[in-house]
């Protein structure tokens, strides 16, 4: 089965931060053999608390009950779906091409129009730093793919709600 | 509340038995090992009971029948490695009832985690999936903050099984923190009362019904909701079906009781279920052996669904209306928003299926099972307290053991662990303060599983009535051979059996014969007037008999068989 087929769904949870609430959290996945797509863990202002961000597909009755599943876990504080919610997402990816001088030129448009940054530059390689939603970055790659992508990588989805009102 | 710190100083252990006692617990269950000395050597000194099983996943089940039979949290104590693993079936059991329970586990040395030391083994590792939430203590300092959380995460809420994962280190080493110190639980929420739209809506809902049915879960044991089920019952004039694990919480002899639902329950529940146009489960989660095929279950019912766990919402069916909290709480504001209901048709029609249907079984042939759990229902007017194993037996129990009484029958339901009757009967009987005697009912097959606690019952001299309903057969797994397998039975006989009688009595336990129907009476009566300790009664049955009604699983209620059919049938495509 191709897991594209499903919609993603971003989930961001607040949780305490203790040893094994990561391993809580992916066996209310696992459990139903659900795959997790990205997860980002960082420290909020409060160090006694992270914040998950989520990247799950699957069929969206099955996911709200995960998401109870997971609010029910003692260490868990709140888990909530984001899709569709009026939120700012965002995700970094680092894309290292091969690139001859004489490609630069290229490289570097396509870098201007992603409002990409390269990092990174050699005779032979470049590694470009693009951030902005799912879409964009996988277009950038798409079109990267025309010089040879040596490797790839992004960290996940990071959400947050616009306007006043936290997460 | 310092005194004791100021006294002397305190290692982990001794800390760690102090908060036991002041969560009040009053009993242990354990076995020691490695590990486990520093506690062991803390109790030594101390006032606290402590009840050494055979096997630890006796002890767990000796802990989980304990709180089963006093709704108080039950502590079970082992080591590390092989004594942590084997308690992870009755860890699983109390999770899959949400029974509260205390699980400490002993571990290697904080150092030592990690590298394969002698009886290591990555407890809360292999646990996360079978507890309600477990903790691995790394700092001694930590302890009565984690003691005093894992004891209100045990019993409040949904209860559930919790796990402390204790290095020796730890347990050895200098606890300065105060007793006092706070929970810090900042995600645990305990639900109470329902939102009041909803309980309105509720009501609304159970104004227009003509053909209401309440179904009464362990959710309402728990939360001791015995008199509001039966207020409202009454008040609504509304009949009450049980699951196996709500049995006892509305009164069997009550007119209104319809008795057990589901795969093996009653015709007349099972009828009501198909015919109502509305269902109020209180504390049940529509469980496969209770619903069936699930699209046809109550299909043109509005459904009402009480549960303390949000999860709960939407996890099997989607409910009218779903109310979040505690059974009790919700039916006290329930109950003053409704009236009687236009149901007495209603009513009239299900009692007389309750006399078309009634539960029967076979009087010819030899001795049976059904014949025996209905003479100790009768000769102890269903006053006595049965810790059920798994099987053919458990359902007979659930069937013809006249159930009054709220926490008087203990099964093991979600989990269906054979090997549990018996150490629970162990953890009820320590817990029984209801002058009732406990009776074991297990059968030949789970019996083996356990029966090294009949040396725990023995020295403790504990007043069991051990009944070993023996038919020399996994009777369930052969009924179901029988009936959608050609009768191909597989690894079901239990050739080999011992005597049951000499083996107690090798434990210093009598043991009494049962053999021919007509000497059952006075057989029990025997082992009921028996007052010096556990008495094992070796009930010799009918080898092939089967239980009935039957709803083959994932099959829906209408497919019910309530005799042997002559052709064959479909092998059935639920689970188990």
């Amino acid at each position: 089965m191709n897991p594209i087929q499903e919609k993603a769904h971003s989930i961001s949870l607040m949780v305490a931060n203790r040893p094994g609430v990561l391993v809580r959290i992916s066996l209310v996945f696992s459990r139903r053999g659900y795959n997790i797509d990205s997860l980002v863990v960082s420290p909020t202002l409060d160090p006694n608390f992270s914040r998950m961000n989520i990247v799950a597909r699957g069929n969206p009755t099955i996911l709200e009950q995960i998401i109870k599943q997971l609010e029910k876990l003692v260490d868990v504080v709140q888990a909530k779906d984001h899709t569709n919610m009026n939120v700012v997402e965002k995700e970094l990816a680092l894309i290292k091409v091969k690139c001859s001088p004489e490609q630069r030129t290229e490289m570097l448009q396509l870098c201007d129009h992603f409002k990409a940054v390269t990092v990174d530059m050699t005779e032979t390689s470049m590694i470009i730093q693009i951030t902005g939603n799912t879409d964009k970055i996988d277009a950038m790659k798409s079109l990267s793919q025309k010089f040879e992508i040596i490797e790839y990588i992004r960290t996940g989805k990071v959400i947050m709600l616009r306007g006043e009102d936290k997460t | 509340m310092n005194e004791l710190n100021t006294k002397k100083t305190l290692n982990g252990a001794e800390v760690t038995l102090e908060c036991l006692k002041r969560e009040g617990v009053e009993i242990i269950f354990g076995y020691p090992g490695g590990s486990a000395i520093p506690l062991f050597d803390a109790l030594y000194d101390s006032n606290m009971k402590v009840v050494l099983s055979r096997h630890e996943q006796g002890a767990t089940h000796m802990a989980d029948g304990y709180a089963r039979q006093t709704g108080k949290v039950g502590v079970a104590l082992v080591t590390s490695g092989p004594g942590a693993t084997n308690t992870f079936t009755g860890i699983y059991t109390a999770l899959m009832d949400s029974i509260p329970i205390v699980v400490l586990t002993a571990q290697t040395t904080t150092p030592n985690l990690g590298k394969d030391a002698f009886q290591e083994c990555d407890t809360s590792g292999m646990t996360f999936a079978a507890v309600k939430h477990s903790y691995l203590v790394k700092k001694s300092n930590d302890l009565p903050r984690i003691l005093k959380e894992a004891f209100h995460v045990a019993r409040t809420g949904r209860p559930g099984p919790v796990l402390i994962d204790l290095p020796k280190d730890v347990l050895a080493g200098v606890c300065s923190a105060s007793f006092s110190d706070e929970m810090d639980l900042p995600g645990y929420k305990i639900p109470t009362y329902a939102d009041l739209s909803a309980v309105e809506q509720a009501a609304e809902l159970l104004k227009t019904s003509k053909k209401p049915l309440l179904l009464v879960g362990h959710g309402a044991m728990i939360s001791n909701a015995s008199r509001q089920v039966k207020e409202l019952a009454e008040k609504l004039n509304a009949p009450v079906t049980s699951t196996l694990l709500g049995l006892g919480v509305f009164p069997a002899d009550h007119d209104l009781s319809l008795g057990m639902l589901g795969m093996h329950g009653t015709v007349y529940a099972n009828k009501a279920v198909l015919d109502c146009d509305l269902i109020f489960s209180i504390g049940s989660r529509f469980d496969d052996r209770i619903t069936g095929k699930l699209e046809e279950f109550c299909k043109n019912a509005k459904i009402i669904h009480l549960d303390i766990d949000p999860a709960e919402q939407g996890k099997v069916l989607e409910p009218d209306v779903f109310l979040c909290g505690d059974a009790k709480l919700v039916l006290e504001q329930l109950l003053p928003m409704v009236p009687r209901l236009d149901s007495a048709e209603w009513v009239k029609t299900v009692q007389t299926w309750k006399k078309r249907y009634p539960l029967t079984y076979p009087k010819q042939g030899g001795l049976r099972m059904q014949h025996v759990i209905h003479t100790l229902s009768e000769l102890t007017k269903g006053k006595a307290i049965l810790n059920v194993d798994v099987g053919q037996h458990q359902m007979w129990a659930a069937q013809f053991f006249n159930a009054n009484y709220p926490r008087q029958l203990h099964n093991s339901g979600g989990a269906g662990t054979m090997g549990f009757g018996f150490p629970s009967s162990i953890g009820a009987s320590f817990g029984n303060t209801t002058g009732w005697p406990v009776c074991c009912i297990a059968g030949d097959g789970g019996f083996q599983m356990t029966l090294s606690e009949l040396a725990t019952a023995a020295i403790h001299k504990l007043p069991i009535k051990i009944f070993v309903l023996d038919n020399k057969y996994l009777g369930m797994v052969r009924q179901w051979q029988d009936m959608f397998y050609d009768k191909r039975y597989s690894s079901v006989d239990l050739v080999g059996n011992p005597d049951f009688v000499k083996l107690a009595e090798a434990y210093g336990i009598p043991g009494l014969r049962l053999k021919r129907s007509a000497d059952t009476e006075r057989i029990i009566q025997k082992a009921l007037d028996y007052n010096d300790g556990p008495i094992l009664i070796h009930c010799e049955c009918e080898k092939e008999d089967n239980v009935f009604p039957m709803i083959p699983a994932g099959a829906p209620i209408t497919s019910m068989i309530t005799e042997m059919p002559k052709t064959k049938l479909e092998k059935p495509t639920g689970s188990t």
